[in-house]
């Protein structure tokens, strides 16, 4: 790709740090772990504090189980003089979205972003019910494993896909989870042997769902030569778009099209620019930020991605999934394809909201 | 950046609809989307456009534990319109409704879209602020006080420092009241309120009163951000000319928390962008954050409308006033109506009126440049803009 045909300015990942666990023994934040990544960005970029132009988090207090959970958290970055920074209430991945914004505006030319979350300080499945409509839906607290399981059945029975296809998936995950230090739950099985495990949420088994997962990560954006300065290998970002669903549980739970919307607008199959469509080659790797398996199913067939995609090499979130943190860790793990020259296209994705409501699609792509 | 800086010098934005609620301490007549439909409509309607025109939603709201909601933005998506579009969700404590204005512009001035509508509202009498801001955090000693009782000591510590007499509160929340009589959408309209009674009020948290601090609200606000092509075609479109947001630390020995670095920080940025190098010469007219009476001397002073230790002699001398030299909060402000995530917007939207001349009776006359600020946390998380109504000449 020509980075001089994009309509926008060339942003590159050129930096990204995870800690990922079961359970992560501190404070219900898990702030304190981004002194570490904040430090480990600076090694890999050769940046240092002073460097870096804007910083965007996201996270969430009902996660923390207090207000404010956020404000904490500009301590890791040591913000005396002040620093300018934003926070969503969001994955980290929406607030690489907003950093990306505010570097196109040319206001500034880096960004650290980051993300963190201690899903184990509370029954996850039960404070994410709190997302759900107030005065129709939480007050019967549909849990989030229970609705997933009502969004398979209806897969299955309508045929879209077999929990053969879903076993497939975890085998998959987990065996690739095998190289991630970070993965919570590792070690592949046989599709034959994961159906014989026992039903969780019917018609859900246990590794069909992402297991509660404590944890931070960060990630560095830079602009031009200030990518290239910081790394021999940036990750190119050539389109990043978000889109969300309506909420309502009557809507078709098997599909989710704003995926699909944000893949065309983040390029997908191909960026109109003014110097015409660009950049139309294959995906190579995609992360893909499924919590259950079915929902990687959903998530290949509205990309359009081929069967020769390599789907989450980190393992996915099927190996480790910590919550407002885990759509970034999905953009990271892809950009380090790009570093390391493994791939030369690759895209990530994260999903926010119950059963698939919101996502968010970035490429990636080596320079030239 | 090589070739790069010339494509991306940023694009213009302008604020071409405004809308709010009615503010009140309980909005028992309308569900949360309610609220926010009630302004979303009005700010549509003044732009002249419906939801098929609008490329994105950004929403902004203080903790989510005063409604009880997680991340209500998602159940929400429908009735925002935000369904099928991208919708970012913002929250920066206090400042949160001047930083979802901010994130709206950027969307704006980057070319990433051309019509963006900012949403900021809070349903406070959904639940109950004080619990939501009481839980018990590990490792952090409680204040057990609330914000006046957190606000109080930067207050004292002002009056010392700049030798302020006593009853300098009391006249900003005397004439704040005043001018929310003339804002229909104000929540208080205390219509006796004046500096004796003010100093006659029960003390809460000394030095601050109880008609010196802010109600609690329910209440939304809603602006339409749009492109130079889109602008251009509307009438009266309030231009942004700058925008900054800064952040600092809530404890740290070196902070100063009367005069805080990121609000200074922010102010010089603003200004530097605006190219304004006179505030209190250049600007019109200002909405400033000002939840407790004693932070409008001290904001005056910490975004540069007048030297350290000389705000309230501005406040003194009715220079804040409606018919003052710079008009501070003509339509009330936070003193009037506090619906804490949108409390920041409200300053941002009434700042965009003042310059479209649509302020109506708490208009201010011939105001062609006006700030909208706000601040969060423990006076530690500034967002402010500049808005003229002629487009920034440089």
């Amino acid at each position: 790709m020509n980075l001089d045909k994009l309509d926008h300015r060339p942003v590159a990942v050129v930096g990204f740090a995870q800690r990922q666990m079961a359970e992560f023994d501190g404070s219900p934040t898990c702030v304190e772990l981004l002194v570490p990544l904040f430090a480990e960005l600076y090694e890999q970029t050769g940046f240092t504090r002073k460097d870096i132009g804007f910083w965007c988090s996201g996270s969430s207090d009902y996660l923390a189980g207090r207000s404010f959970s956020f404000v904490s958290a500009v301590d890791a970055i040591g913000v005396i003089p002040p620093v300018n920074e934003s926070h969503v209430e969001m994955d980290a991945a929406w607030a690489l979205y907003e950093a990306w914004v505010k570097i196109q505006t040319g206001e500034v030319d880096t960004a650290i972003v980051y993300g963190f979350g201690k899903s184990s300080a509370g029954v996850l499945r039960r404070t994410l019910a709190l997302q759900l409509d107030p005065y129709t839906q939480t007050p019967l607290w549909p849990d989030t494993v229970s609705l997933a399981g009502l969004q398979a059945r209806l897969g299955l029975d309508s045929g879209l896909w077999d929990e053969a296809a879903m076993a497939s998936v975890v085998s998959r995950s987990l065996t690739d989870a095998e190289s991630n230090e970070y993965a919570v739950r590792r070690g592949g099985s046989s599709v034959a042997e994961l159906l014989a495990r026992p039903l969780y949420a019917d018609p859900l088994r246990k590794h069909d769902c992402a297991p509660v997962t404590d944890g931070a990560a960060a990630v560095v954006l830079a602009a031009g030569d200030r990518a290239r300065s910081a790394s021999e290998h940036p990750a190119w970002i050539t389109g990043i778009a978000h889109n969300v669903d309506s909420l309502q549980l009557s809507r078709d739970l098997t599909a989710a099209p704003s995926v699909r919307r944000a893949g065309q607008a983040a390029g997908l199959h191909g960026i109109e620019t003014a110097a015409g469509v660009i950049g139309s080659a294959g995906i190579d790797v995609a992360e893909l930020h499924a919590p259950f398996s079915h929902q990687e199913l959903i998530l290949r067939r509205e990309l359009g991605l081929p069967d020769d995609v390599r789907i989450n090499p980190s393992g996915g979130a099927l190996a480790a999934n910590a919550m407002f943190a885990s759509g970034l860790i999905r953009i990271g793990e892809a950009a380090r394809r790009v570093w390391d020259g493994t791939a030369g296209r690759v895209l990530g994705h994260a999903t926010s909201g119950p059963l698939l409501q919101q996502n968010l699609v970035c490429v990636m792509e080596a320079g030239h | 950046m090589g070739g790069f800086d010339k494509l991306n010098q940023r694009k213009l934005a302008a604020v071409i609809g405004v809308g709010q609620t009615h503010h009140r301490a309980k909005r028992e007549d309308v569900s949360m989307a309610g609220l926010c439909r009630e302004a979303i409509d009005r700010a549509l309607v003044d732009a002249g456009m419906t939801f098929d025109d609008i490329d994105a939603v950004v929403v902004g709201k203080a903790p989510d534990l005063f409604e009880g909601v997680m991340m209500p933005e998602l159940m929400l998506a429908d009735s925002i319109g935000a369904v099928g579009k991208p919708l970012l969700r913002v929250h920066t404590a206090g400042s949160v409704g001047g930083s979802t204005a901010i994130v709206a512009a950027s969307l704006v001035q980057s070319g990433v879209h051309k019509r963006v509508l900012a949403l900021a509202y809070e349903k406070q009498s959904e639940s109950n602020a004080m619990w939501a801001l009481s839980v018990p955090v590990p490792f952090i000693m409680p204040v057990h006080a609330g914000a006046g009782g957190y606000f109080a000591p930067h207050v004292r510590s002002y009056i010392r420092r700049a030798g302020a007499p006593l009853h300098i509160g009391a006249i900003v929340a005397a004439k704040d009241r005043q001018n929310a009589l003339k804002n229909p959408f104000a929540h208080l309209h205390n219509k006796d309120t004046t500096v004796e009674s003010v100093l006659a009020s029960q003390m809460l948290w000394d030095p601050i009163r109880y008609d010196e601090t802010c109600p609690s609200s329910d209440g939304a606000c809603a602006v339409v951000i749009a492109d130079e092509a889109t602008a251009r075609t509307v009438d009266s479109p309030a231009w942004i000319h700058a925008t900054a947001m800064r952040s600092e630390p809530t404890s740290a020995a070196e902070r100063d928390q009367v005069n805080p670095q990121a609000g200074r920080d922010a102010a010089a940025y603003l200004w530097k962008q605006a190219g304004i190098t006179s505030p209190i010469d250049e600007i019109d007219v200002a909405e400033i954050y000002v939840p407790f009476s004693w932070f409008e001397p001290m904001w005056l002073e910490n975004l540069g409308f007048a030297a350290e230790g000389e705000g309230w002699k501005l406040t003194e001398a009715g220079e804040t006033a409606l018919d003052g030299r710079l008009p501070v909060n003509a339509s009330g402000g936070v003193l009037s109506s506090n619906p804490i995530g949108a409390s920041g917007m409200l300053r941002f939207a009434e700042a965009a009126l003042q310059v479209r001349g649509r302020a109506g009776e708490h208009q201010v006359d011939g105001a062609r440049k006006a700030l909208g600020h706000a601040y969060g946390g423990g006076s530690q998380f500034f967002a402010m803009w500049v808005v003229g109504i002629e487009p920034p000449s440089n």
